[in-house]
């Protein structure tokens, strides 16, 4: 599974992108940013507040209850500033 | 149209392009967003002396998704109202105070359709595509926060079923 971080989330874990085997019992964005968080101390800041974190499964909004699987390409950033 | 890429664009060539060949516009509306020196928080004392002064931005992005969640905000554009033609420039990378960041235009046959598309089409943008600003101070960088008012400005166009809100 690949994460990609955005803005502060990818200050605060140190990359923009990383791969990841995440245990058979993470099956939703709820239990990825769960396990995510015990990756590091900066990954644990980073998702620290989950209500300014946003998440994309394959490119589209997704919500906590939403299902992630090996394969997927998930990106996590804060509510978007362009314009 | 949609494009996402790191060089200017010069507005007057971008607009003729828009409606060339289509005598059916009557009428044409363009939002042009520019790079400002001053974060709002930093209107207060202190801010003379040039502290909180933004020297210059960098537009990050998530490329792939960026264009695809463009490309869907202009085809509901084009499904709400009657328009002949739509833009959509949104540069990425460092820019300076004063630079263009992103030009919205849309071209109807009666201007209200333009007026509200286009609107439309920047409210919806600065909520759901994926760009951050980062802001480079006399102090160092920080991220942009998202705003309220820019979440009760998309929300007035009613709600969807594909982006976060």
């Amino acid at each position: 599974m690949q994460i990609l971080y955005f803005a502060w989330l990818k200050t605060h874990t140190g990359t923009s992108q990383e791969t990841v085997e995440p245990p058979a019992a993470v099956s939703d964005v709820a239990g990825l940013l769960d396990w995510l968080a015990g990756r590091s101390d900066g990954h644990a800041k980073a998702l620290e507040d989950r209500q300014a974190v946003r998440v994309a499964v394959n490119q589209e909004y997704a919500r906590p209850s939403d299902p992630v699987k090996p394969g997927d390409e998930v990106a996590l950033f804060p509510p978007v500033t362009g314009g | 149209m949609i494009r996402v890429q790191r060089e200017d664009f010069d507005v007057g060539t971008e607009l003729a392009a828009l409606t060339q060949d289509n005598p059916g516009v009557g009428g044409m509306c363009s939002f042009v967003g520019l790079v400002r020196d001053l974060h709002p928080d930093a209107r207060t004392p202190g801010a003379e002396s040039g502290e909180g002064r933004v020297t210059a931005m960098t537009l990050e992005h998530y490329p792939g998704m960026t264009e695809k969640m463009l490309e869907r905000i202009d085809a509901e554009a084009h499904r709400r109202w009657p328009i002949e033609a739509s833009l959509v420039i949104h540069r990425f990378g460092r820019m300076e105070p004063g630079e263009r960041i992103v030009l919205v235009a849309t071209a109807s046959a009666h201007r209200q359709a333009a007026f509200d598309s286009c609107q439309f089409l920047i409210d919806w943008l600065k909520t759901k595509a994926p760009f951050w600003k980062l802001e480079e101070t006399p102090d160092g960088g920080r991220w942009v926060d998202a705003r309220d008012s820019d979440d009760t400005a998309a929300s007035r166009w009613g709600s969807d079923d594909w982006a976060a809100e």
